[in-house]
């Protein structure tokens, strides 16, 4: 286009209303990370409700004053902070982080653009996601404070909630929408904008991960979408389509035309949040992929199969939804479908568990921050993965519904998993968007920190659970079998603090790496795929000159090759071509 | 070298198309599911309802029947329109993209005196499940015909100066903007029967 002559951007336009995609992608993590360390914050200030119920927490009183009187926390500002810590981390943190920051730097570099599709889309999307998210901490401050209904927004009772659930519906309206963009922009580009040779069989795992992820965003999100429709007209219009008739709250009968029923709430949700699961896994899975690759020098296990099983994930991911509600009397017919469908969706995660388990068997394996947590990740996510089956299996989830062995288990999934992975991308592809490598030091020292803070936190939860302690209970010790086993709170909490402090250790790393890192050469993991073939940091355009691909993505250690990896766009160095 | 985007103006050897069409096409799935999931929530609550009204002794059908064929009018002139700029005229596009702009006011201007009708016998969203799902799905498509007015006002006025700097890229945003107007349209040939008729 036309931009080419123009004098060089200032400061706002290059940084802040930038249309470039790492630009974009770089704000995207960077709104992310300040959202996921906030979500944490909400969730450390209730560990400490958990740990030491009813007791007055020091200096809290003087900063919530609304919330905490006294520093003694209100069970609304309790279920305040639940709804709000969910709902930030996963449609905040986990989708801007894997989607829009990792996808948005990624994609165009590794299918060899020199931007998104659709860059101004692209900017419009990031500035809709940033509303949506100003709207959401906007909520805390009204009176009522922010929605109180879980990040599930159940009906009844999120009709019936205080004016922040009103914000928590418009706030994510305006991240569907931006997700929804977003989603469009990365599939157009990885259909129609790789380089000259780049099949879609020969595009890095990360890529389709991401055109997976998209299609599930594209798809799953616009249900929820109606259902806030719905909920929002519920609240503000007082239809009834999600309140059922003869509703009595607080002894008197709700003036509503009634008829509407509680339970399609729960499909319409659900239709979206469980695909969405596999949204915060996938570009999760697709990052560790590139790095266990690259640091153990042999190419990908199983590459095909990968890419099917992980096509096939998506498809199953909008048939299982419904194993969230074995609870709520739809009848064992629909029970039993999505049970078994739930088994069947097993079956793909546990081929891509082993795929990426056997490419380390026999390589020569680079133990760097990165690989660190990476390797992590596949245990973590195994134990996420087994801890559901139970959940999956009617009988035993009449047992376990609602409990803490729900919580632990999804977090093994989402915390150690998918946020594991996430820091593993962020210390890879650092280097090539900052030109420096993050401390290494400093990043083993955030490595095993974490790792045992956020199993001290999450694995006692699946005991706890076992236990029969509910989940969203204000106070752990009101019934007789919560308050036997108190001490596993004060030990989750611990950790749950010690994890914060670890993190601020990564923060200061993040910052003062840019200034005092390690400088690097443009490929410093020596790793084969396009976008380590740029400047760095790679200029607007990407690319000095229009690559054109001539093997598939992971050809290291290949015999007889001067060097032990094969750049994607790179003539191979011997005379004879390799069939 | 070139930070220029390819398939802008030029369809992809394979795929055949400009990106704008993919995109559209790929926003209009969006669009299936939202819909799709309103209709959904729609036949729940019809099927799980003790009594549902006779929805065309309250609502007016002759005046939803002009709608549609307003509505259908249009899908046509918008296609004339595009067909005028690849006929490289730019007066018939004006002339066409015009009266597609009339036609989606009339529509609106319709749906104004119903709605003022209903709210005139103290009927509103908060009645009953019947007239919630009419003034949500009706209301929300409504929505769609204002957003597809500004876009296409927006076009008309730009006309001139993108037909003389980028003929080609400016009719492959009219032909986007029409597959957009035509799964409006076709919302509404699925509502009216829904809501209407049946």
């Amino acid at each position: 286009m036309s931009e080419a002559h123009h004098p060089e951007p200032g400061f706002i336009q290059k940084y802040i209303f930038s249309v470039d995609h790492k630009v974009i992608g770089i704000q995207y993590g960077i709104t992310s990370l300040v959202f996921l360390f906030l979500g944490f914050c909400l969730m450390m200030l209730m560990r400490w409700q958990l740990a030491f119920p009813g007791e007055a927490m020091p200096l809290a009183g003087k900063i919530f004053t609304n919330g905490m009187p006294g520093g003694v926390m209100l069970p609304e500002f309790y279920n305040s902070l639940g709804a709000m810590h969910g709902t930030i981390m996963i449609f905040l943190g986990v989708v801007p982080l894997g989607v829009g920051a990792f996808g948005n730097y990624l994609v165009p570099l590794m299918v060899g653009a020199p931007d998104m599709a659709f860059p101004k889309l692209n900017a419009a999307s990031y500035w809709v996601y940033f509303v949506g998210g100003m709207i959401m901490l906007a909520s805390f401050f009204i009176p009522g404070g922010a929605a109180n209904s879980g990040w599930t927004s159940y009906p009844p009772l999120s009709v019936i909630a205080t004016a922040g659930q009103t914000y928590w519906l418009v706030g994510m309206v305006f991240l569907i929408t931006s997700s929804l963009l977003g989603s469009v922009n990365i599939l157009v580009t990885i259909i129609q904008l790789r380089a000259p040779g780049l099949s879609f069989f020969k595009l890095p795992f990360f890529v389709w991960a991401q055109f997976v992820t998209s299609f599930l965003l594209l798809l799953a999100f616009p249900p929820l979408e109606a259902a806030g429709i719905l909920q929002l007209m519920d609240r503000v219009a007082g239809t009834s389509f999600f309140m059922p008739s003869g509703l009595v709250v607080s002894n008197t009968p709700m003036e509503i035309a009634g008829g509407g029923n509680a339970i399609l709430w729960q499909h319409l949700f659900w239709f979206l949040a469980h695909p969405e699961v596999y949204v915060l896994i996938l570009p999760a899975i697709g990052i560790i992929t590139e790095i266990i690759v690259a640091n153990t020098r042999k190419p990908l296990y199983g590459y095909k199969t990968l890419i099917y099983s992980v096509i096939f994930l998506g498809l199953m991911s909008f048939l299982v939804w419904a194993h969230h509600m074995f609870m709520t009397g739809m009848g064992t017919t629909m029970s039993n479908f999505f049970q078994v469908t739930t088994m069947i969706i097993s079956i793909p995660s546990v081929v891509i568990l082993t795929v990426l388990i056997i490419t380390l068997w026999g390589g020569s394996i680079r133990f760097n921050v990165p690989m660190l947590f990476a390797l992590t990740f596949l245990p973590m996510f195994a134990i996420g993965g087994l801890t559901g089956l139970p959940l999956g299996l009617t009988a035993s989830d009449i047992y376990f519904h609602d409990t803490y062995y729900v919580i632990g288990h999804f977090h093994y999934v989402v915390a150690p998993g998918s946020l594991f992975a996430l820091f593993a991308g962020i210390y890879y592809w650092y280097p090539k968007a900052a030109g420096r490598k993050m401390s290494s030091f400093w990043g083993k020292v955030h490595f095993y920190g974490s790792v045992v803070s956020i199993n001290l936190i999450f694995f006692p939860m699946l005991f706890q659970g076992l236990a029969g302690l509910n989940r969203r209970l204000y106070d752990p010790t009101f019934y007789a079998n919560g308050a036997a086993i108190q001490d596993l709170n004060v030990l989750i909490s611990i950790a749950a603090w010690s994890l914060g402090a670890f993190q601020l250790i990564f923060i200061a790393n993040f910052f003062l790496s840019m200034k005092f890192g390690k400088k690097v050469n443009d490929n410093p993991w020596e790793a084969t795929t396009l976008e380590w073939q740029t400047p760095t940091p790679p200029p607007h355009g990407n690319f000095l000159q229009d690559p054109v691909v001539c093997r598939g993505p992971y050809e290291y250690s290949v015999p007889g090759e001067a060097k032990d990896y094969l750049p994607q766009n790179e003539e191979s160095t011997r005379s004879e071509q390799v069939a | 070298m070139s930070a220029e985007i390819k398939y802008i103006e030029t369809p992809h050897p394979v795929t055949g198309v400009v990106n704008s069409k993919i995109g559209m096409w790929l926003f209009l799935a969006t669009e299936v599911m939202l819909f799709g999931g309103l209709f959904s929530a729609y036949i729940i609550l019809r099927v799980g309802a003790a009594s549902w009204p006779k929805a065309d002794e309250i609502l007016n059908v002759p005046l939803a029947t002009v709608n549609t064929m307003v509505l259908i009018g249009s899908s046509v002139t918008m296609v004339m329109a595009w067909a005028s700029l690849m006929l490289k005229s730019l007066n018939k596009f004006r002339l066409y993209m015009g009266i597609t702009l009339l036609c989606s006011v009339i529509f609106l201007v319709i749906k104004y005196v119903e709605y003022s009708e209903k709210f005139h016998h103290g009927w509103g969203p908060a009645t009953n499940n019947f007239f919630a799902t009419y003034f949500t799905l009706t209301g929300l498509h409504g929505l769609h015909i204002i957003g597809g007015l500004v876009v296409n006002t927006y076009f008309l006025i730009v006309a001139g100066r993108e037909w003389k700097n980028r003929p080609v890229m400016f009719t492959n945003r009219i032909e986007a903007a029409g597959l957009y107007w035509h799964f409006v349209d076709l919302v509404w040939i699925f509502l009216f029967p829904a809501l209407y008729l049946i």
